[in-house]
């Protein structure tokens, strides 16, 4: 069992025009077999949420609390909260020149393990994972995400996700910028994931279109650093012929 | 009225305001009696402690050497140290012509010359490593070196400084024609040397010149590397690395003097200092004469500063006497850790230290590629490891 309790999250970020204000109470559950959907227009505080849940020095927590399993989060440095079980994929990966992809996975692979992956089954779980993400062997020698086309840095995020087998995954439009194959791609992974029956997911994204390859359990509607309505996967459907407009004006 | 037009007016209008004299067009002399001491005022010692370099700038005594030379010699390579006749005959080379009165002294005064001949159209597979081991910190010493690469040859060579010494050195190359050569210096001395090197390289019609300096030890290590070309169409990769520690002075400028038409040069320095009183120099200098039309030249100074209580300078600095060129520029950086790489590594589970060590091996690991000299590879990012174990990964930073 696991559980990612999100209550009453408020938090600001500091800008060149003073403290932000951004998430002003957010309250969501998510539990493991659970995929969650968060929609919502630009500048709603999508991304923030993803980032303070994986401990982005950038933001401020200024009341409520994030636990899994019963443990304060917000107490945790960000890799102790990916050993833990949490897993963020960006919407804009890190170029780090000169560590190579495998370097970076298995640096990776045993802090969260604990161990060093044992060598004769490392290499073949590494190419089954970049093959099922659609990415060559040969991707393993590159520098991690360093002249990746944005297809690749999205379909490496997927391959991670698959070899360091979190318990909640945060995606964070994942789905941005994708053209329709890589996105078939990248939906599968999140698919076979979630498919392990104990894990949890948290899919954030601006666009229906993912929906239709990712089913969510829950769809949760983001405006203006709140949760403005939540439903099942109906919800989705109706965005997409609706659009944001009403949740943004009832806002205002 | 095209951009590149209204560039070329600006450059030439800038040059007929009168001819200004900068500090990349000294006149030179062999005559050890027109050099005078420098007093650490002048631009191209201003950086320089003079007061630990123990007298090799200025006056001290070039005793008799105690550094231990030894080296390998692959088929069709000549190694030896000669003297006489033959030494004098190899003083100026590179076109070499003293503006220090440490070159001058040396070029008049130091009776032998360590010479590497590689003869015409040689291709030597293996590498020539000279070592170069110190006993003697306090033993002022000169050496004069020369590394003669033939028409088409093509060579690698690895100077590898050990050890303790006070080493004053000019190392001049000359390259032949259509020769493909990688000069390798390797400063890993021990903490209490003192090393004042300059390498002159002259590069011939179509050939392509690559040097690599790079500095771990010493108590201060000043290398000035410089280039120029005999005929056009010479490239020179002029890469360095350079890690320095608490109390260290590693002190690096080169100069590629684009004498001739449709020559190229691409510098990329990469620096770490961490511990206290580490000091960093990088000077850029690149002059592009009015002669020079069609060449390109980039060059590249990165540093990062691992702890507090370094001093790191870095001034790329570019002359140019014409505007027909293809293209020049430069970029200096000089950060602390990226906190967004951190942040994505530490993301992945990895714990800071081990995240920075991640991070600073991946900023040296890009130039060691480059260098592609696999006898070495190895062993440099032993060092970097070892650098790092110093103090990223054993303390708190």
């Amino acid at each position: 069992m696991s559980i990612l309790q999100i209550t009453d999250l408020h938090v600001t970020v500091d800008t060149d025009d003073g403290t932000k204000q951004i998430l002003k109470g957010v309250t969501l559950t998510i539990k493991d077999g659970e995929t969650h959907a968060i929609m919502g227009p630009n500048g709603s505080g999508k991304s923030t949420l993803a980032y303070t849940i994986a401990g982005h020095p950038k933001y401020t927590v200024t009341g409520g609390t994030i636990t899994l399993d019963g443990v304060d989060v917000l107490e945790m440095s960000v890799d102790e909260r990916a050993r833990a079980g949490l897993f963020l994929a960006m919407q804009y990966p890190v170029e780090i020149p000169g560590v190579s992809v495998a370097n970076f996975l298995r640096t990776a692979k045993t802090a969260i393990d604990g161990e060093a992956p044992k060598l004769r089954t490392w290499v073949k779980d590494v190419n089954a994972a970049l093959g099922a993400a659609d990415l060559d062997p040969t991707f393993s020698q590159r520098s991690v995400n360093e002249g990746f086309s944005g297809g690749e840095k999205k379909r490496h995020e997927i391959a991670q996700l698959g070899l360091l087998n979190p318990k909640v995954a945060v995606l964070d439009e994942t789905d941005s910028g994708l053209d329709i194959d890589a996105l078939k791609v990248v939906s599968e992974g999140v698919n076979r994931f979630a498919a392990n029956g104990d894990k949890a997911v948290l899919l954030i994204t601006h666009y229906t279109r993912i929906l239709r390859y990712i089913k969510p359990d829950f769809v949760h509607v983001f405006v203006n650093g709140r949760i403005a309505e939540q439903g099942g996967a109906e919800l989705a459907d109706q965005l997409e012929a609706t659009g944001y407009d009403k949740y943004v004006k009832a806002a205002v | 009225m095209t951009v590149t037009d209204i560039a070329r007016d600006s450059v030439a209008s800038a040059l007929e305001q009168g001819k200004v004299e900068s500090h990349l067009h000294p006149s030179g002399s062999y005559d050890v009696a027109d050099h005078t001491a420098p007093t650490g005022r002048e631009e191209v010692w201003r950086f320089t402690p003079l007061k630990r370099l123990k007298g090799l700038a200025s006056d001290a005594v070039f005793n008799a050497s105690t550094t231990e030379i030894t080296w390998n010699t692959p088929d069709g390579v000549r190694v030896e140290t000669v003297v006489g006749e033959e030494a004098r005959g190899l003083r100026g080379l590179s076109g070499y012509k003293p503006s220090t009165l440490f070159g001058a002294r040396i070029l008049a005064d130091v009776p032998e010359t360590l010479l590497v001949d590689v003869p015409d159209e040689a291709e030597v597979a293996e590498p020539v490593i000279v070592n170069l081991v110190g006993s003697d910190a306090d033993n002022t010493e000169a050496g004069h070196v020369v590394l003669r690469f033939g028409k088409f040859s093509k060579a690698v060579v690895v100077l590898r400084h050990t050890g303790s010494a006070a080493l004053a050195q000019v190392v001049e190359i000359s390259v032949g024609d259509g020769a493909q050569i990688s000069v390798v210096s390797l400063q890993d001395w021990a903490d209490d040397a003192t090393h004042l090197t300059q390498t002159e390289a002259l590069v011939g019609r179509d050939a392509s010149y690559k040097h690599t300096a790079i500095s771990f030890g010493g108590d201060l290590v000043r290398m000035d590397a410089n280039v120029r070309y005999a005929a056009p169409g010479g490239s020179a990769e002029m890469l360095g690395l350079y890690f320095a520690d608490a109390g260290q002075h590693i002190e690096h400028r080169l100069f590629v003097d684009h004498n001739e038409p449709k020559t190229k040069s691409n510098a990329v320095y990469k620096g770490a200092l961490q511990g206290k009183g580490a000091h960093t120099v990088w000077i850029g200098n690149v002059l592009i004469r009015k002669a020079a039309e069609g060449i390109t030249t980039f060059e590249e100074n990165r540093n990062l500063i691992l702890t507090d209580g370094t001093l790191c300078e870095s001034v790329p600095n570019l002359e140019i006497e014409t505007g027909e060129i293809e293209g020049a520029g430069h970029a200096s950086a000089t950060a602390r850790f990226d906190d967004e790489q951190l942040f994505y590594l530490r993301s992945r589970g990895i714990s800071e230290k081990e995240a920075q060590r991640l991070v600073v091996h991946g900023f040296f690991n890009d130039l060691i590629r480059k260098i592609d000299v696999p006898a070495i590879e190895e062993q440099l990012v032993k060092t970097v490891e070892d650098e790092l174990a110093k103090n990223v990964i054993g303390k708190n930073i």
